[in-house]
């Protein structure tokens, strides 16, 4: 009995260390990548073509970093990719949980068919749309403007799902209480229901964030002078420019740059995250 | 009709809190849908007036050599993509069930790449390609011999490689969710019965995990019919075609060729595809659902 006690025990550890071993593999695999962009944005121009690779900077190059913001106006890319973001997600944000807590709390007619519309609207893909939209655009005067970059992006029945399900979790009977006190719904909504809904807002708003900050096609499309561009857009420009010359060093600073503020989201918000991914249904 | 009554009743209130949402998606979404079908039927450059004819452009589409080509493409990108982004996240979420230590670690690692924009993954890894200086050639000790983005036959299977590296964190997470959902009492049984290891895994494990394996599996077919950016920042579709995928061509077509109704038509090729493996997945979402 105490023999076979052990056995099973040794053969927990050899699991375990297989486990291990597999997920530190994949885990470098993930990360290499990174750690090559972070190593690659500080060395010369030398060191990014030595072979074979070298892996420690000498000298440490940081004026890549400087470099890059001379070559291209990253400073307003990076601030349009932030006005963009911020707004788009609060506007989602708004627009989504207004219209899930009417279809979570209000009873009126054509509810349950007018809700099939907004979730069907998540089976059209984006890029089905793309011509389209761009026309609809072009036709409101709106390319090359924040509006164009912004407004297609604060609408989809993915949010308005998300924030029906949770509306529909929490007791009714606070809300009750304050129309009681003479609430109307509209402070009802903002006074009581929405501060209970934040692990739900936190959820779309970080999927939003990321997902609007990562955006690429839609501003590729709609934008065409670089005081409107969004990172990704004047990022990719930069690297298609550096086709020939191959600054390495300060196309990497650049990622750099760009990465950061999604994986702050990311890490910040990350419980949030996962929660998201688990509902399904989200596409990219 | 007592106008208090209207004011007072949730009816009114509704058409308030909803409104903003539907005119958002019937302009950007639904009113877009439409107008896509019909452009689908004529003769667009942009410019002068549309010109209605009729099926020409499908009929065009159908007979042009290339959109098989395309066709192809996107459809073995999507599906040997599809296969590797299941078969190493469900590994990984097996071995990460086990609450082991780090595990939360390990969870923020392989999510990074899926929040990382796409343009910071092709600058890394079109220089990691890089056959005479990049990384991965002298990792794997091959010297230039593989050309990966520059030669036909590699700049495919390089672009698969990026996308699985993406996929994995996402599908690990909702493999990781549908282990966890397995409730304890199966597992205890597996034990009394010395059901263990490989065993446990293919025989009680997997048959349980279905639902969410097929969850996974057209989540990924789908998301990969839609890439774009991966192809536009890496390849362009090259060399000779040999990456062309749908949505790349739409993109050219429309917005390069200014071929309005050829891209409507190619937009509604990806739609139906797209839309018969949604139904099928509403189908089964029920099921996913209930292992929640």
């Amino acid at each position: 009995m105490e023999n076979k006690k052990k056995m099973g025990l040794k053969r927990i550890n050899i699991i375990k260390i297989i486990s291990y071993s597999l997920l530190m593999a994949g885990a470098f695999s993930m990360l290499t990548p990174f750690i090559w962009m972070l190593i690659t944005s500080m060395m010369t121009q030398k060191q990014i073509f030595s072979y074979p690779p070298e892996f420690i900077p000498d000298p440490l190059y940081i004026k890549n970093y400087p470099d890059v913001v001379k070559s291209i106006p990253v400073a307003t890319y990076f601030f349009n990719s932030t006005v963009v973001a911020v707004l788009t997600t609060l506007g989602q944000l708004i627009i989504s949980s207004m219209a899930g807590y009417a279809f979570a709390r209000f009873e009126f007619k054509y509810r349950e068919p007018l809700f099939l519309i907004f979730l069907a609207t998540t089976m059209v893909p984006p890029q089905v749309n793309i011509v389209p939209l761009f026309f609809i655009m072009r036709e409101l005067y709106w390319i090359d403007t924040y509006q164009a970059l912004i407004v297609p992006g604060l609408f989809g029945g993915f949010g308005i799902f998300l924030m029906r399900q949770w509306f529909k979790t929490l007791p009714v009977e606070l809300e009750d209480a304050a129309k009681i006190d003479g609430c109307n719904p509209l402070q009802t909504y903002f006074r009581v229901a929405l501060p209970l809904a934040l692990p739900a807002l936190a959820t779309l708003g970080i999927f939003t964030f990321i997902l609007t900050w990562n955006s690429f096609m839609w501003p590729l499309i709609v934008t065409n002078s670089d005081n409107m561009r969004t990172l990704p857009v004047g990022l990719a420009i930069l690297k298609g420019s550096f086709r020939e010359t191959t600054e390495w060093g300060q196309l990497m600073a650049c990622a750099v740059i760009s990465v950061i503020p999604v994986i702050g989201v990311f890490l910040m918000g990350q419980k949030y995250f996962i929660k998201g991914i688990m509902l399904g249904g989200i596409k990219e | 009709m007592d106008y208090k009554k209207f004011f007072a009743s949730n009816s009114w209130w509704a058409v308030l809190f909803i409104l903003p949402a539907f005119l958002g998606v019937f302009i950007f979404i639904i009113i877009p849908v439409f107008m896509s079908f019909g452009l689908g039927f004529v003769k667009w450059n942009l410019i002068s007036p549309p010109q209605f004819i009729g099926l020409k452009n499908y009929i065009e589409l159908f007979s042009d050599e290339i959109f098989y080509k395309v066709l192809w493409n996107t459809f073995y990108y999507a599906f040997i993509t599809a296969v590797f982004s299941i078969l190493i996240p469900l590994v990984l979420a097996y071995a990460l069930d086990r609450k082991l230590k780090g595990a939360a670690f390990f969870k923020a690692a392989y999510f990074l790449p899926y929040v990382t924009p796409m343009i910071v993954i092709a600058i890394v890894w079109t220089w990691m390609f890089d056959p005479n200086y990049g990384i991965l050639n002298w990792l794997l000790g091959i010297g230039d011999s593989v050309k990966w983005l520059y030669d036909e036959k590699f700049a495919m299977p390089a672009l698969i490689i990026v996308s699985i590296w993406k996929n994995i964190g996402y599908n690990m997470i909702i493999f990781l969710a549908g282990l966890q959902a397995i409730p304890e009492s199966v597992n205890e049984a597996c034990e009394l019965d010395g059901a263990t290891g490989f065993r446990r895994f293919f025989l009680v494990t997997l048959p349980l995990l279905t639902p969410t394996l097929f969850f996974v599996s057209i989540m990924t077919v789908i998301s990969s019919f839609q890439v774009f950016d991966l192809i536009f920042l890496m390849t362009e579709g090259g060399p000779q075609n040999s990456t062309m995928i749908m949505v790349y061509w739409l993109f050219k077509q429309a917005f390069e060729y200014f071929n309005i109704g050829k891209a409507s038509a190619i937009a509604y090729v990806l739609f139906v595809i797209i839309l018969l493996l949604t139904l099928i997945q509403w189908k089964t979402r029920k099921k996913w659902v209930l292992n929640e």
